[in-house]
C-alpha cells in the first residue's frame, strides 16, 4: 500500500486499510493496556469537542513516550495508515475527529513538565500537558504562559500548537505562535525534528511559524518549550454599557486610536449577557445593547494612569454606565461572565453551534446586522460574545438537534455567517480552527492556486497524505463538489460521516 | 504608486534555473546572507502604502515602499513598527540604497526592542507572493488572528527571497510608547548578563539592552507612570537624549561596527554564561544576541554549545557559510518547500543555503 501519493485533487480512499494486521502490528509497538481496539473503548474518542461529527477509528494508541510515537508512525507509514493526534479533545473544529480508517494518537499520557527554568522563563514540556497547569506551576515565580483559551482548564499545549491557540489576552500578549520557542515532533517517516531552538530565532526558514496551527498535518509533536513571561502585578477592568452596539464598536476603535492595547477587549450583545446574568450573576447591565470588558494590567501606577485614560475615551464615544473593578473578586466576576458564554448558550439550548470569524474591527456594525438578518432567514436565534480587540467574533447560533432540518439550517447560517466574515476582509477562523467543518470555507477563503501550495506545504513533510487526511485544506475535488452543493441546499454535507 | 505585477510575471516566466533572478530592492541588505547571484529583479518600482487605517492596527504596502516612507507614516498616526527594523542603508550611495519593506521581510531582521515585544515573523499578518510558476498567492490577511491555512505569510519572513516574490504585506503595527528612558550601569559581562535575566522575569518595561565594554545601557518604554516606577526601581546614571545611541545600535553605526574583520551574530539562549570568544563583544536582546569578531570555527562552536547558533552576518569570506548547517530531516523538508513555492529554482538560488 505504500507508494500512494498525496495530492491536491481529490480526497485519499484508505478503505483498504487491514484492520486486524495493523492492530497485531501496534501490539508489538506499545504495552497491552495503550492500545485500544474493542468498540467499546473506542467509543469516548469518537469525537472532539464539535459533537456534531463522530467517527470510530480502528485504534487507539495512548503513548508514553516518543519511542512509541517513532514505532507507530514508522508502521502506520509502512501500512500506508492515516494517523490523528488527539490531545484532551477539546477543538472546536473537529480537528481531532478520528479516521475511520485510522490510528488514533492520544497524547493524554504525556502530559509531565519536563523542566521549568524561571531564570530562563522558559517551560520544557510534554505535548499532554494542561495549558493551565504551566502557569500554575510558574505562579510560584511570578511568571505564567499567557495564552489563554477559554478551554485552558482542559485543553493541552500540543492541542494549541495544532491549532494556534489564543484567549481573551492575545491582543497585547499574542498567540500561541507568539510565545513558543521550540517544538519537537516526529514526522510520518518517524524522523525527530526540532523547529526552533532555546535562543529567539534558528537557521533556516520559519518551520516552527508553519508548524503552529499546521492542525496536525504535518508532524506529531512530542515536546515543546514554552516562554513564560512575569505576571503582571495587577489588574483591572471596566466595565462599559452601550445603547447601542454600533457605538460600542466605535468605542474600541477610539480606544486603538488613543494609543490603548488593552490586556483584554470584549464584547457582548443583549442576548448573550441575557443568557449569562442567571448563571454567573456578574452584575450586568441587562438594559444595555451591548457591553465592553476593557481590562488593564501592569503596575499599579500604570493600571490607575491606563484605567483613567480608559475611562474618558468610553464615556466619550457615549457609554451609558461605566464600572470599574474595586478588587481582584470583583475583576473575577466581571470575567466570569463572558467566560461561562458558551456554556451559558448550552444552558438556554438544547444545542449551539459556536463560530469563529475575524473580522476588520471598523465592519464590527456590519457583520451584527448581517447576523441579525439571517436569524430572520434561518429562523434560529444567534448570540454573540467577541474579542473585540482582535476583531474575533464568536456567533453561538442555537438550535435543537432533535428537531429535523435545524442542524442542517445551523451548517448554513454557520456557512454564511464565515462567507461574510471573507467578504468583509476577514478570515474564516480566528483561533478554532478549520478541521472538519470549515472545509468548505477554505475554498470561500482561497482560489485553487493557494489551496495546491497548502498541499505542497503538507506533502514537504508527509508526502502519502498520512497526517489528519482530509483535514484543514479541502481537495479541489471537494469545493468543486461543494460549489455543486450550494445550489442544491438541503444535501448532507458529508455523507460518510455519521452526524448527532 | 504603480502595480509592476504583469511585469514582473513576464521576468520570472522567461527565467529559468540557468537564469535566476536575483530579487533586489533598495540593495540595502546585499551584504547580508549568501553572495547574490543571478539578474537583478528591481522591486523598487513596486510601491506604494496601499492601506492604512491606524485604528485597525494594521498597515499593508507593496514590497518596493521604502521602509523610511512606513516609518513616516506611522510615525504620523504616534504609531510604529515594534520591532524596529534595521535599514542599513547608510553608505556610500544613500539615494539609492535605501531599505524596503519586501527587503525587510524578506531579510526577517529585528531591532533592539526585539527581546520585549517579538521578531518581525511576530508581526506579519498577510503576504501576497508570486511563486515560480508565476501564480499570485495570498496567505493570511489584515487581521490580527488568522488560523485558515498554514502560516505561509511567517514563513516568508527571513527567507530571503528564495520561496517567492513578496509583492504585499500586512503588518501589525502598535502606538508608540507614551514615555521612554535609557540608564546606564557599569557592570561586567557576567554580572550583566545576571542582571538582565533577572530584571527579565520582573514586570519591567525593559524595551532595549546593550553590553559593550563592562556599560550596560538599558532602555525603558511604556506608560509615564511604569518608566518613573521602574527608574526608582532600578538605580544607573540616565542617559540624555539616547535615540541617537538606539538608533545607531541598530544600524550598527556603534563603534563597535566599525571594523573589517568577519563580524558574527551569535543567537543563543538569554542565560548562556559569558561565552569563550577572545575580545570584545556587543550583546543585545537581554542576552540572546551577541555579536563578535573573528574565526568561523570559534564562532561555531561557542553558539552550538550553548544551544544557539552563529550567522556570518558581514564579511568578505562566506566559505564557512553564513548560516549553521542544517540536520538532514529539516534540510530535506527545505528542499521540498522550495521545489513546492519555486520549482524551477528562479528565486534567489544559494542566498540562504548553497543547495537551496
Amino acid at each position: 500500500m505504500t507508494g500512494r501519493a498525496h495530492t491536491h485533487e481529490r480526497e485519499q480512499d484508505f478503505s483498504d486499510v487491514d484492520c486486524d494486521a495493523l492492530v497485531a502490528e501496534l501490539a508489538r509497538l506499545v504495552p497491552k493496556a495503550n492500545l485500544l481496539h474493542e468498540q467499546e473503548d473506542l467509543m469516548p474518542y469518537e469525537c472532539d469537542g464539535l459533537a456534531a461529527y463522530r467517527q470510530v477509528p480502528l485504534a487507539v494508541v495512548l503513548a508514553e513516550n516518543e519511542a512509541q510515537i517513532v514505532a507507530v508512525l514508522k508502521t502506520c507509514n509502512r501500512l500506508g495508515v492515516p494517523v490523528v493526534a488527539r490531545g484532551a479533545g477539546t477543538g472546536l473544529s473537529g480537528g481531532a475527529l478520528p479516521h475511520g480508517h485510522g490510528v488514533l494518537l492520544s497524547m493524554a499520557k504525556m502530559k509531565r513538565i519536563l523542566h521549568l527554568d524561571p531564570v530562563a522563563r522558559v517551560a520544557v514540556v510534554e505535548p499532554g500537558v494542561r495549558n493551565l497547569a504551566i502557569s500554575e506551576a510558574a505562579a510560584p515565580h511570578g511568571l505564567y504562559y499567557a495564552p489563554d483559551p477559554s478551554s485552558q482548564l482542559a485543553c493541552t499545549i500540543g492541542g494549541n500548537i495544532a491549532e494556534n491557540a489564543g484567549g481573551v489576552h492575545c491582543l497585547k500578549y499574542g498567540l500561541t505562535v507568539h510565545n513558543v520557542l521550540r517544538v519537537r515532533g516526529v514526522t510520518i517517516e518517524g524522523e525527530v525534528v526540532e523547529f526552533g531552538n532555546h535562543a529567539l530565532d534558528a537557521p533556516g526558514y520559519d518551520l516552527l511559524a508553519l508548524m503552529i496551527g499546521s492542525e496536525g498535518l504535518l508532524a506529531v509533536v512530542t515536546e515543546v518549550t514554552v516562554k513564560l513571561v512575569p505576571k503582571p502585578e495587577t489588574a483591572r477592568v471596566i466595565m462599559a454599557s452601550f445603547g447601542d452596539i454600533t457605538h460600542a464598536g466605535d468605542a474600541v476603535a477610539a480606544l486603538i486610536a488613543a494609543g490603548i492595547i488593552p490586556a483584554g477587549l470584549e464584547m457582548m450583545d443583549k442576548p448573550a449577557t441575557a443568557a449569562v446574568e442567571p448563571f454567573v450573576n456578574a452584575g450586568y447591565d441587562l438594559d444595555a445593547a451591548a457591553i465592553l470588558l476593557c481590562e488593564s494590567d501592569g503596575t499599579p501606577e500604570e493600571v490607575e494612569e491606563e484605567i483613567g485614560r480608559m475611562r474618558a475615551v468610553l464615556e466619550k464615544c457615549g457609554a451609558t454606565g461605566i464600572r470599574v473593578s474595586s478588587d481582584e473578586a470583583e475583576r473575577l466576576k466581571f470575567w466570569a461572565g463572558r467566560k461561562a458564554a458558551f456554556p451559558a448558550a448550552g444552558r438556554i439550548s438544547p444545542d449551539y453551534y459556536c463560530m469563529d470569524g475575524t473580522i476588520p474591527r471598523k465592519k464590527l456594525g456590519e457583520i451584527l446586522r448581517g447576523i441579525a438578518d439571517m436569524e430572520k432567514e434561518f429562523g434560529l436565534r444567534c448570540i454573540n460574545v467577541f474579542h473585540a480587540g482582535d476583531g474575533n467574533l464568536h456567533p453561538l447560533i442555537l438550535y435543537d438537534a432533535n428537531v429535523p432540518g435545524e442542524i442542517e439550517r445551523t451548517e448554513e447560517f454557520g456557512a454564511k455567517i464565515l462567507e461574510m466574515s471573507v467578504a468583509l476582509g476577514g478570515t474564516i477562523t480566528g483561533e478554532h480552527g478549520v478541521g472538519y467543518e470549515k472545509l468548505r470555507g477554505m475554498c470561500v477563503q482561497f482560489d485553487s492556486d493557494e489551496l495546491t501550495a497548502f498541499h505542497a506545504v503538507k506533502a514537504a513533510f508527509d508526502a502519502q497524505g498520512l497526517l489528519n487526511p482530509g483535514k484543514a485544506v479541502p481537495s479541489l475535488h471537494r469545493c468543486a463538489e461543494f460549489g455543486r452543493m450550494h445550489v442544491h441546499h438541503g444535501e448532507l454535507k458529508f455523507p460518510d460521516i455519521e452526524r448527532f | 504608486m504603480a502595480d509592476l505585477t504583469e511585469q514582473f510575471k513576464e521576468r520570472i516566466s522567461v527565467a529559468g534555473a540557468d537564469r535566476p533572478l536575483c530579487i533586489r530592492g533598495g540593495g540595502s541588505k546585499d551584504f547580508y546572507g549568501e553572495t547574490p547571484r543571478g539578474e537583478i529583479l528591481d522591486t523598487r518600482g513596486h510601491a506604494g502604502i496601499t492601506d492604512y487605517e491606524p485604528t485597525e492596527l494594521v498597515i499593508t504596502a507593496r514590497c518596493g515602499t521604502p521602509l523610511a516612507e512606513i516609518e513616516a507614516a506611522l510615525a504620523a498616526e504616534n504609531q510604529c513598527l515594534a520591532f524596529e527594523p534595521p535599514h542599513f542603508a547608510h553608505g556610500t550611495n544613500s539615494a539609492t540604497s535605501f531599505a524596503t519593506v519586501g527587503g525587510a521581510v524578506a531579510a526577517g531582521l529585528s531591532g533592539p526592542r526585539r527581546a520585549a515585544v517579538g521578531a518581525l515573523r511576530d508581526f506579519v499578518l498577510g503576504v501576497t507572493i508570486l511563486s515560480g510558476v508565476s501564480r499570485r498567492l495570498t496567505f493570511g490577511g489584515q487581521v490580527m488572528k488568522n488560523v485558515a491555512g498554514y502560516d505561509v505569510s511567517r514563513l516568508m519572513a527571513g527567507s530571503l527571497g528564495t520561496l517567492g516574490l513578496i509583492l504585499e504585506v500586512s503588518l501589525k503595527v502598535l502606538p508608540r510608547p507614551v514615555a521612554e528612558a535609557t540608564l546606564r550601569f557599569d557592570l561586567p559581562q557576567a554580572k550583566a548578563l545576571e542582571a538582565l535575566n533577572a530584571w527579565a522575569g520582573k514586570p519591567l518595561p525593559i524595551s532595549g539592552s546593550c553590553w559593550h565594554e563592562d556599560v550596560l545601557t538599558l532602555r525603558l518604554s511604556g506608560a509615564e507612570a511604569a518608566v518613573a516606577a521602574a527608574k526608582q526601581k532600578l538605580g544607573g546614571e540616565l542617559l540624555a537624549d539616547a535615540s541617537t545611541f538606539w538608533n545607531d545600535l541598530r544600524e550598527q553605526r556603534h563603534e563597535f561596527f566599525a571594523g573589517t574583520e568577519t563580524l558574527w551574530r551569535l543567537s543563543v539562549p538569554s542565560v548562556a554564561p559569558v561565552l569563550d570568544l577572545p575580545g570584545e563583544q556587543v550583546i543585545e536582546w537581554g542576552g540572546s544576541q551577541r555579536w563578535w569578531r573573528g574565526d568561523a570555527a570559534v564562532a561555531r562552536e561557542a553558539a552550538t554549545k550553548v544551544g544557539g547558533h552563529a550567522v556570518l552576518f558581514r564579511g568578505t569570506d562566506k566559505s564557512a557559510g553564513v548560516f549553521q548547517p542544517l540536520p538532514a530531516p529539516l534540510l530535506k523538508i527545505h528542499q521540498r518547500l522550495k521545489a513546492a513555492f519555486d520549482p524551477r529554482g528562479v528565486f534567489n538560488p544559494g542566498r540562504l543555503y548553497p543547495n537551496l
